[in-house]
């Protein structure tokens, strides 16, 4: 079976792998232990204490709070249960006149603000930009990822997860 | 007529067929197999016999291609070949543009229910024509041979090439067009027609081929590449009987497939999350003032939201509910696009490099709702370019997976989409002088195969080589698209900046060229791509969205006298807001904001522009290595005012060392103020709920937005309801359109 070492995934982690040595691990069979390899290295990294159960973003985990999963930033925000969208517990800026999209894209290269906004969503916590959402005006929020975890640990993984 | 039937066991190959869906139904197994006995006894003959086809249909496809071939054949490799079962289900396909290998399916599903077993009955040596999106095929460009394949009277599968074709005839030149609103307009339509017998094509069809389409010499080139790679990948088979057994290649076909099946879910199992993943992407056509017939006047947002569900056994189930309807446009998808953009994804996503053939679709469960762009139902549309919605609709689903390897910890995997591979300008004209004088030249450049590809979760995206529907993307040779679009010779070809998309990690960048009208007459071009809105669903993560396409070009301008007098000329269009199509020609020079057009004419001297599309990016721009955005500025991905606004870095040119130096001390200010922005400008939830919904309820949009929501709520019951609740609006709500 493939593995990799800590270093390695820390790396990995950290974009700071050469493309020789992004290229193999891309083109190999994945190595079946990295789930709770990466939950390990994600766990030593955060400030706080809670049990990381799934990493959901970037910057966002599921984590287990006084018998609750919830979503939590790695600055410490909560957004409370993980069945809710993270999305409605952000700060949200909407781009949706022409001045304010042209602050990031050229004349000509962003969207009409009659035809699609941009919203972004920021942690409360700490304003790390954790989504940006390109929809026409009115459109609902849109609830990207809902997963099932106990399925996943317990006919996935062939274990109970942390919280059971 | 016949009154033997040719499928296994005296059966019809409608029976074979109707059996394989009922035992696939009843016990969720590919022809009923609950194990691999071929792979239990002996692995090694087992996989040896997949390697041998596998090498076959390659070696066919390579060989095929160097025989007879249009250039864009042969430079890009846009053909494909695959072996399927008697009931059309692939067992193993070569490399190539493999979105065809599951349309071909449905054609060779489609002659079967037809009976065409009886008429017009099918026979050793006989060769079947498609490029009909109703039964099994993207858009008419793409034209696919089929013939079937025999042993001692039986019929043991089907062989089936696919090429692009330049042209097929339609209401212009060009093969994707933006003109076409019904199917009279789509060009010539073969619906599985028999063309040929004994091995031979027939003389009459070649006939009236060559008079239906504008470039007659590339179609039957590329008829005779076809047939060349299906009669190999026949010789293959038979080969293969008479090595194995005709009982191992029955059972081997059917068990290469279940593998396949198998292998999808294991896949889905190592390397996914179970649950429920939702994107939405959207695509633009302003037809307002455009188009040229009344009925196709109208501006149409399309809304494409994409449900997947991963379930407990690996399974997927894909769901297009609240989709918008389809029009009087060529971007309608028929079934056959459908399944061959989730086929070809699946196979970049989830199982390349093993059984890669029908297996994985038989895993797939998919809802494509019956009147929306994705399932029209109606035969009459045109469904000349529906990539325009099936490229878009699809970056949902890369977008989707990724979130399930993201959470797993396979980070190198995360692809947020990719670009849109549209804007090569298309069209055609007529040579006035040198050796092809007076013959037609049509321009339908491939460069569109070298798009952005997505950033990932750990580094860049790739820049300008990559193409949703073909793995092996390039984007060519300039000298080769001269060969045949000698009336529209380059004058460059460039990094385009600010394309990429913004991120942690960046998008991949796109390249944009200009290019002269010469030595040509009765010359039109036209273009699509998205331009109002961006392309697909975004970025991830944090990452924004590539920028969008717009069209630029001029007319009547002085480059006669500027190549007389050695002046400089426009090499491309870095600053729009500053254009060197203004500050350096005379003329009428034409800008939109966006990028779907119907013909212009052009005369000798005119200029064209044309841009490709980057990739979305991933993460918060702000967490970019310097040393990244030094490297972006270096190689011109990005301008220096951009990277300040977006990226929060300030850097100087040392003309001395010719390079970009980063002041981090200003840097460092620069973010903590982006960030202190982000901390006024933004509003909680509730706010901004409140706001938003006002835009609903006061009626503030505009018709082709209303229009949007009208056909959404209209055609789905479900989706309604999670508009309506999400926005609290009562159920008699309507989004009234004039």
């Amino acid at each position: 079976m493939r593995q990799y070492d800590d270093k390695t995934l820390e790396r990995l982690i950290n974009g700071e792998l050469t493309w020789q040595e992004l290229k193999m691990i891309i083109g190999g069979r994945k190595d079946s232990d990295r789930f709770d390899k990466v939950i390990n290295i994600l766990q030593n990294r955060v400030s706080w204490k809670e049990k990381i159960i799934l990493p959901l973003h970037e910057h966002l985990y599921i984590v287990l709070n006084n018998g609750e999963r919830v979503v939590k930033c790695d600055c410490g925000y909560e957004f409370g249960n993980y069945k809710e969208n993270w999305k409605k517990k952000c700060r949200i800026r909407v781009r949706d006149a022409e001045a304010d999209i042209n602050e990031l894209y050229p004349k000509y290269m962003g969207c009409d603000p009659e035809w699609e906004e941009i919203r972004e969503y920021y942690c409360p916590g700490c304003f790390t930009l954790l989504d940006t959402e390109v929809v026409p005006p009115g459109y609902p929020v849109i609830f990207n990822f809902l997963p099932d975890i106990d399925v996943f640990y317990e006919k996935w993984l062939g274990r109970k997860a942390p919280d059971k | 007529m016949s009154n033997k039937s040719i499928g296994w066991n005296s059966k019809t190959l409608k029976e074979m067929l109707e059996k394989s869906e009922d035992l696939l139904e009843k016990t969720n197994h590919y022809y009923g197999l609950d194990h691999l006995s071929l792979k239990e006894q002996d692995l090694f003959r087992y996989e040896r016999s997949f390697a041998s086809l596998r090498g076959a249909l390659v070696s066919a496809r390579e060989t095929a291609l160097h025989v007879a071939a249009s250039p864009i054949v042969k430079e890009i490799g846009e053909l494909c070949f695959a072996l399927y079962t008697p009931e059309g289900d692939s067992v193993v396909v070569s490399t190539g543009i493999l979105v065809h290998v599951h349309t071909m399916s449905e054609a060779v599903k489609f002659m079967i229910k037809e009976d065409y077993e009886n008429d017009p009955g099918i026979k050793l040596g006989d060769i079947f024509l498609n490029n009909d999106p109703d039964c099994g095929n993207v858009h008419t460009t793409d034209v696919q041979t089929i013939i079937p394949i025999f042993w001692k009277g039986e019929l043991i599968g089907w062989a089936g090439g696919v090429t692009h074709q330049i042209d097929t005839g339609g209401i212009t030149p060009g093969h994707d067009l933006v003109a076409a609103i019904q199917r009279f307009d789509d060009g010539v339509y073969y619906t599985c027609r028999k063309i040929g017998s004994n091995d031979h094509i027939w003389r009459d069809h070649m006939i009236n081929a060559r008079r239906s389409v504008r470039t007659p010499l590339y179609w039957e080139l590329d008829e005779k590449c076809r047939l060349a790679g299906d009669l190999m990948i026949r010789d293959a088979v038979i080969e293969f009987i008479e090595r194995e057994g005709i009982d191992y290649y029955k059972r081997f076909i059917r068990e290469a497939i279940e593998e396949g099946r198998l292998i999808l879910q294991e896949r889905v199992k190592e390397r996914l999350i179970p649950g429920r993943y939702r994107s939405a992407a959207f695509f633009d056509l302003p037809m307002k003032e455009e188009a040229w017939q009344p009925r196709a006047k109208i501006n149409k947002i399309t809304n494409m939201p994409l449900e997947i569900i991963i379930k407990d056994d690996g399974g997927l189930s894909l769901c297009f509910e609240g989709s918008s309807g389809p029009g009087a446009n060529p971007m309608n998808c028929a079934k056959g696009a459908m399944e061959g953009g989730q086929w070809v994804l699946l196979t970049q996503i989830l199982i390349y490099g093993d059984k890669v053939n029908d297996g994985a679709y038989f895993a797939v469960e998919k809802n494509y709702p019956l009147g929306t762009w994705c399932n029209p139902g109606d035969p009459y549309l045109s469904y000349q370019s529906p990539w325009g919605n099936l490229i878009p609709a699809y970056t949902s689903m890369m977008k989707c997976l990724s979130y399930g390897l993201f959470s797993r910890g396979y980070r190198e995997e995360v692809v947020p989409g990719y670009g849109f591979t549209g804007d090569g300008i298309q069209g055609g004209g007529i040579y006035t002088s040198g050796p092809l004088k007076d013959q037609r030249w049509a321009l339908s450049t491939f460069e569109i195969s070298g798009q952005g590809l997505g950033a990932s979760a750990v580094r860049d995206g790739l820049d300008h080589g990559y193409a949703m529907w073909n793995p092996e993307a390039d984007l060519g040779d300039v000298e080769t698209w001269e060969l045949f679009q000698g009336g529209v010779p380059y004058l460059a070809r460039s990094i385009k900046p600010n394309t990429a998309g913004f991120g942690k990690y960046r998008g991949g960048t796109a390249f944009a060229g200009v290019a002269i009208v010469a030595f040509s007459k009765e010359v039109d071009f036209f273009g699509a791509r998205e331009g109002l809105v961006f392309h697909g669903a975004g970025g991830m993560h944090g990452g924004y969205p590539n920028a969008t396409g717009y069209r630029l070009y001029a007319k009547n301008t002085n480059m006669k006298e500027i190549i007389g007098s050695q002046k400089e000329y426009p090499l491309g269009d870095d600053d729009p807001s500053n254009g060197e199509f203004e500050r350096l020609l005379k003329g009428e020079i034409t800008r939109k904001s966006y990028c779907s057009i119907y013909p212009v004419t052009f005369e000798n001297y005119d200029l064209f522009y044309h841009t490709q599309s980057g990739g979305p990016g991933y993460g918060d721009p702000l967490e970019r290595r310097l040393d990244l955005v030094k490297k972006d500025l270096d190689n011109e991905i990005y301008t220096t005012d951009l990277v300040y606004k977006v990226y929060g870095v300030v850097a100087d040119y040392n003309e001395v060392k010719g390079e970009w130096i980063i002041d981090e001390e200003k840097t460092t200010e620069r973010r903590n103020v982006i960030k202190d922005e982000r901390k006024t400008k933004s509003v909680t939830f509730e706010d901004f709920w409140e706001n938003e919904k006002k835009k609903i309820t006061e009626g503030r949009f505009k018709e082709h937005i209303k229009r949007m929501y009208n056909e959404s709520l209209s055609l789905s019951k479900q989706w309604k309801e999670e508009f309506l609740n999400f926005w609290d609006l009562p159920d008699k709500f309507t989004m009234e359109v004039k």
